[in-house]
């Protein structure tokens, strides 16, 4: 009972600090502001208009379907590349010959441009959805596998002499030590390969003209409707929030209450 | 039955010896003091008999039930609150939630934890409170056999007392056997019925003291006057305070 009402009490805490988080978008808006009355409607259209933009887009389901739709494809491309991303990495962690021949294959995976996986994925797999899928693989699973690498490899191994001593088998370490502390190095990992799984997922359908919003963006871009473009970026940008605020960071404050209780008494966030 | 058994243990780390030619044994509810110079390789013997290092050479054999083990620093689970950290071994053992906590409970109390704080988290407690902790952490599963790694070393002086008192107390009342492996004379003639010494290049037992009355009956006097007389006329403590002579010109 206790315990729910804590965990009632900290959601409290956290969508109390969203006020922060909303003052830090008002300034971006009041430069982007600065930005509309310095060019002109057309270059940059103001805020409002395009929130109104926006607001008027979405109260067509047509709309909705396609935010739905990009979203969709992003997600399945995050699940895929923290699932591969995640497994390698713990493989690479345990076994260094492993690790040691992935690092270079990563640094190449890195090095070749999310824009050059996209063609080479339109000329594999034609403008379908496997397209999308692919370069989000790519682009999003080096981060996570080195991630979860380093968080095995960091792990504190006089722990796993504690649980030896108290009999513990090595799935059982695995699963009560060393998971838990590779989620520390993963989360940090997972949210960035969330931000950049839904930048990609829009790239790759502006070029594969797949639909979703990066199709819409094309449209858009072809009828110089630049309010209708930004709008767009804006449903993008939102969908990205809405995901983030409402999976990967709550999930990731149940795993970090106790970093939370070591920090003193007035610098909790 | 002795409780544990140590024959002819060998072990090297990278070709270079820490231990050779070890023949140790426990009986049954006896507390033995393993002490020598630092670096003798006490710590690794502690560590072959507790399953935690596989030996080189020699056979270990275990006659009790179950061991726990304290270390010299706490050793917690971070991310978990002292309740968990002191019902640990029992998830690893997969006893049930319910009694893991009512057991977690017990121990807490055992070695005079406040149960209020039980749902704070390591970082929240003070280093007395988490030495606390990691030896509830060893009672819970109720063990027959107990390894001591210095674990009291980094106390202070008052604490240190307090932590031996509950050792000594509840190694009597639940008769467990222990190793208890010490630097500290003082602390070893306090808590033992019988000190070992380790030969100071880890090449097998320079010799063993049996010490009178039973742990928890010895005046402070009296431990004070023997550890005295050890240090003074015994040969086989001479080399206890030496610090790793051997690696000296």
């Amino acid at each position: 009972m206790t315990e729910w009402l804590e965990r009632l009490g900290r959601s409290g805490r956290f969508a109390w600090s969203a006020w922060s988080g909303l003052a830090a978008l008002a300034l971006l808006a009041a430069l982007w502001q600065v930005g509309h009355e310095a060019y002109g409607d057309f270059i940059l259209p103001s805020p409002l208009a395009t929130i109104e933009a926006a607001l008027a887009m979405l109260a067509d389901p047509a709309a909705w379907e396609i935010a739905l739709l990009t979203s969709r494809r992003a997600l399945k491309g995050f699940l895929a590349a923290s699932i591969a991303g995640a497994a390698l990495g713990l493989a690479a962690g345990y076994f260094p010959a492993v690790l040691r021949v992935a690092r270079p294959l990563v640094t190449v995976l890195l090095g070749v441009p999310p824009i050059a996986w996209i063609v080479l994925a339109m000329i594999w797999f034609g403008s379908t959805d496997g397209t999308v899928a692919v370069t989000i693989l790519v682009a999003a699973s080096p981060l996570v596998f080195v991630s979860v690498a380093e968080g095995v490899m960091s792990r504190d191994r006089k722990l796993d002499d504690m649980a030896r001593a108290f009999g513990a088998k090595a799935f059982k370490r695995l699963t009560t030590l060393s998971l838990r502390h590779v989620a520390a190095h993963l989360f940090p990992a997972l949210v960035v390969s969330l931000g950049s799984a839904f930048k990609v997922a829009v790239m790759a359908e502006l070029l594969a003209n797949v639909g979703g919003i990066g199709g819409e963006l094309a449209r858009t871009r072809a009828n110089l409707d630049i309010a209708g473009a930004l709008a767009w970026v804006l449903i993008a940008v939102a969908a990205l929030i809405v995901v983030e605020y409402g999976l990967i960071h709550p999930v990731r404050a149940e795993f970090e209450r106790w970093r939370v209780a070591a920090q003193p008494w007035g610098v909790k966030r | 039955m002795s409780a544990l058994q140590l024959t002819r243990i060998g072990h090297a780390y990278f070709g270079r010896t820490v231990l050779d030619h070890i023949d140790f044994q426990v009986d049954s509810a006896e507390v033995v003091a393993l002490v020598g110079p630092s670096g003798c390789g006490k710590s690794t013997l502690v560590h072959i008999a507790a399953g935690i290092v596989e030996p080189l050479r020699g056979r270990v054999e275990r006659g009790y039930r179950r061991h726990g083990m304290i270390f010299q620093e706490p050793r917690l689970l971070p991310w978990a609150t002292a309740r968990h950290n002191i019902s640990y071994p029992l998830r690893i053992a997969g006893v049930p939630r319910s009694e893991r906590k009512e057991r977690a409970m017990q121990a807490a109390l055992t070695v005079a934890f406040d149960p209020d704080d039980l749902d704070k988290y390591p970082s929240e407690l003070s280093g007395g409170m988490r030495q606390r902790i990691a030896i509830a952490r060893a009672l819970v599963i109720e063990p027959d056999f107990l390894f001591c790694d210095e674990p009291f070393t980094a106390l202070d002086v008052a604490l240190k007392r307090r932590m031996q008192d509950i050792v000594i107390e509840t190694s009597r009342q639940a008769r467990f056997a222990a190793v208890f492996v010490t630097h500290d004379l003082m602390e070893a003639a306090r808590v033992a019925h019988r000190i070992v010494v380790l030969d100071s290049t880890g090449n097998g037992i320079a010799g063993e003291r049996r010490l009178l009355n039973a742990p928890g009956h010895r005046s402070d006097e009296m431990i004070f006057k023997t550890v005295q007389s050890f240090l003074r006329d015994d040969p086989i403590f001479r080399h206890i305070d030496d610090v790793d002579e051997r690696r000296l010109p």
